[in-house]
């Protein structure tokens, strides 16, 4: 691990007990910032997670939390703030997957794909500017995809969250930005995690690196959107995709 | 505390918050407008928190939205605490 100046406050990682928000966690902790790790279910992860970033000599807490229910973010942002501080950067990388063709989707997939992937992001986002826009300095990276910009078949809940998400990140960019506060959305390619293990095969004939992308490439974009040096970056996406939508 | 705060004291916060968003403190007025202070929606948001710290009063957003001059500001949140 780097021996990264230390930062006030701390990064909020949510869906970050596996996965590409594992790897943000642990990119984020290299860089110096004490980390909230939000889990829903997966506390042995969770602890995995929090376990390799303190064993590199960095800081970090699992808190269980589903970001879905109001309530819970609440309880969420006063466990991480009373551990490490002020959260000045977050990272909204919560996300499920529930496929299936629109003409057969339910109303109970749509729902739940756009309340965790779109509508708990604003959520928390909004509790998050509260304070960034006080302190005048705020990072805020909404992990998106290009299930969005792009079309994929079975996945209409899941590309209109995250297209939504996209626009939501321009949006909210230009309200903060005399803030110093930066809003900007990542769209990962085919990476490999749970999420997307029986992908690949055809898409990834597609993709002009011809490999997958790991969820380190990801985080690699995160912390640099997260740093002080990407202050002038705001509202823009960053494809992360090994050329897929080029 | 609703019944102790004065409106001086409500005033000094007020003039204290636009300050802290870059209004010059020689054009601070109870007649300036916001927009003479070059102070936006966002401005009003955060001072609708701070309002919500120090006074433990909740504004509503229309009526924010209602707020043009600093002396509109001092009296919604006045008539509010």
């Amino acid at each position: 691990m780097s021996a990264a100046s230390e930062h006030e406050g701390c990064a909020l990682v949510t869906g970050a007990s596996r996965g590409i928000g594992a790897a943000i966690a642990g990119g984020l902790a290299a860089d110096g910032w004490s980390i909230g790790v939000n889990f829903r279910s997966d506390e042995s992860s969770a602890a995995s997670t929090v376990e390799r970033i303190q064993a590199s000599g960095g800081r970090a807490l699992a808190v269980r939390a589903d970001v879905t229910a109001p309530e819970e973010v609440e309880r969420l942002f006063g466990t991480v703030e009373d551990a490490f501080g002020k959260v000045l950067v977050l990272v909204n990388n919560a996300g499920v997957r529930s496929d299936d063709l629109a003409v057969s989707l339910g109303d109970s997939e749509w729902d739940q794909v756009i309340d965790t992937n779109l509508t708990a992001a604003f959520r928390v986002t909004r509790r998050a500017l509260q304070t960034m826009i006080r302190e005048r300095f705020g990072r805020v990276v909404n992990v998106a995809s290009i299930i969005g910009p792009r079309a994929n078949v079975g996945q209409s809940n899941y590309a209109a969250a995250k297209a939504g998400l996209i626009a939501m990140t321009k949006t909210i960019a230009i309200e903060v930005a005399r803030r110093g506060v930066t809003v900007n959305a990542i769209a990962p390619g085919l990476i490999e995690t749970d999420l997307t293990a029986e992908l690949d095969g055809k898409l990834l004939a597609a993709v002009p690196a011809r490999r997958a992308g790991t969820p380190e490439d990801v985080a690699a974009c995160a912390c640099f959107l997260a740093s002080e040096e990407a202050g002038y970056v705001t509202g823009s996406t960053l494809f992360v995709d090994g050329g897929l939508s080029a | 505390m609703s019944t102790a705060v004065t409106e001086e004291q409500i005033e000094q916060v007020v003039v204290e918050s636009l300050e802290s968003f870059g209004a010059d403190p020689e054009q601070i007025s109870r007649k300036a407008t916001l927009e003479q202070l070059d102070i936006d929606s966002l401005d009003l948001a955060e001072l609708s928190q701070i309002v919500q710290e120090r006074f433990d009063v909740e504004l509503k957003g229309s009526d924010v939205a209602e707020v043009k001059t600093v002396d509109d500001a001092i009296k919604l949140i006045s008539t509010s605490v």
